[in-house]
């Protein structure tokens, strides 16, 4: 099968990589960019453990394939901290406790960044309807319902 | 397996119809890669046709739009213009998946992955929705209902595939709406679904309308005779009966694990009441 060279940015920074035709994004990002905090939890799009931004939009990076990423603009979880630390959001799951095992969170993280940049005042059940890709099988959802709340109403009055 | 993105349709076209093996078209991928990743298909050629001039765009024309196929559902339902002239379809479009899947997935590719339960396809149908089909001769425009041929299986020739979906110019006083059964909240495959789109005139007697189905046969079905059954009348008790009869008359449905061939044939009669009273309040019809 022949390589396919990609010029992406991730994170804002510029990425040059190779893959295979039939890779998909994730992989691309985690065995070739050593970006590992997107996980395959399905590889079919259901569980949201691999959630992106591609171009600004939320999408399943399992269901993207690795050569779709030319010229494009990527978003991943290890993008959300700053110089100054913590993204709000990752410091409300924290106090929150709002993840167990983890393999979830970086998906729910960066979905839920979205949501608040597109409503910074959802109610839950927005929240819910919004994060209902994003599968998780420790929490129960409630904390992370209320992890996404808190961070919201800190970002609001920031 | 080759990955090609083509900047013209007639590029894409030639792609498409050269190669000797398996190829899928490339739009959002939520339907194309699950297939790879199951292995269900090895494509020898993948076109991704997201670099084709205008298949990301929504376009006024006509009175109505033009929806390139590789406009996402997110992207549609951020439209005020498309939801105001075709609510029922842009509801029907954002009901498929999970927000990461609705940032990708496209009513055409709805539409040509061919499943009996889409939720977008039934809804262009009542909307009376034409697709622009492009391959090696000269692009046509086919009506959606004539591009399923069963499961998994399109009427589309070798080479051919759609650019765009044109929701065509509608008469003041219309609406339409699209209901589905599923059995939790959000994120499931209809077990049955009914889309309703009708045309009213000023005394609110209903002067046109179509009625589709979903996942209750191998293909949408539009119900000539459901449109018949509320033709002329103000929605009346009566007329929702006569209309869900003639639902339930034309579903030819099969039993699995989400619904038996009763339910789905009886749900079906019931969803395309409901549907057609919010199309009917919508018209600005007193219900």
């Amino acid at each position: 099968m022949s390589s396919i060279s990609v010029s992406t940015t991730v994170n804002g920074d510029p990425v040059d990589f190779v893959c295979t035709p039939d890779e998909s994004l994730l992989d691309a990002l985690r065995n070739r960019m050593g970006l590992t905090g997107a996980k395959e939890g399905c590889g079919t799009g259901d569980c949201g453990a691999c959630s992106v931004l591609l171009n600004g939009r939320l999408v399943c990076s399992c269901l993207v394939l690795a050569a779709e990423a030319e010229g494009a603009e990527i978003a991943t979880v290890e993008g959300m901290a700053g110089p100054e630390g913590l993204h709000p959001l990752q410091r409300a799951f924290i106090d929150h406790a709002a993840l167990q095992c983890g393999v979830c969170t970086p998906g729910i993280l960066v979905a839920a960044k979205a949501l608040l940049e597109k409503n910074p005042d959802p109610s839950d059940e927005e929240v819910r309807y919004w994060l209902a890709g994003n599968l998780c099988r420790c929490t129960g959802y409630d904390k992370i319902v209320r992890a996404v709340q808190a961070a919201a109403a800190e970002m609001r009055s920031a | 397996m080759r990955y090609e993105k083509p900047q013209t349709v007639a590029d894409a076209a030639r792609l498409l119809t050269a190669e000797k093996g398996i190829t899928r078209v490339l739009g959002g991928g939520t339907d194309v890669l699950v297939q790879l990743k199951a292995g269900m298909v090895e494509p020898d050629l993948i076109v991704d046709i997201k670099a084709l001039p205008g298949i990301r765009a929504i376009v006024a024309e006509a009175g109505g739009f033009r929806i390139g196929a590789a406009v996402s559902n997110a992207q549609l339902g951020e439209d005020a213009a498309v939801r105001a002239l075709w609510p029922g379809v842009v509801e029907a479009a954002g009901l498929i998946g999970s927000t990461q899947v609705q940032g990708r997935a496209t009513m055409a590719g709805n539409l040509c992955n061919a499943s009996p339960a889409g939720d977008a396809v039934p809804a262009l149908v009542a909307a009376g929705a034409v697709a622009r089909v492009a391959g090696p001769g000269v692009a046509r425009d086919v009506p959606v209902e004539a591009i399923p041929a069963g499961p998994g299986k399109t009427t589309l020739k070798r080479g051919e595939f759609i650019t765009s979906i044109f929701l065509p110019a509608r008469p003041a006083k219309s609406g339409d709406a699209y209901l589905r059964f599923i059995p939790r909240t959000e994120m499931d495959i209809a077990v049955a679904s009914a889309a309703v789109s009708l045309t009213l005139n000023d005394q609110g007697v209903i002067t046109a309308a179509r009625v589709a189905l979903g996942a209750v046969a191998p293909t949408v079905r539009l119900v000539d005779d459901a449109a018949t059954a509320i033709i002329g009348t103000k929605l009346h008790d009566d007329a929702q009966a006569a209309l869900a009869a003639a639902c339930s008359a034309a579903c030819a449905p099969i039993d699995d694990k989400r619904g038996t061939i009763e339910f789905r044939t009886e749900v079906a009669g019931v969803l395309a009441k409901r549907a057609a009273r919010i199309a009917y309040t919508r018209a600005g019809g007193q219900a």
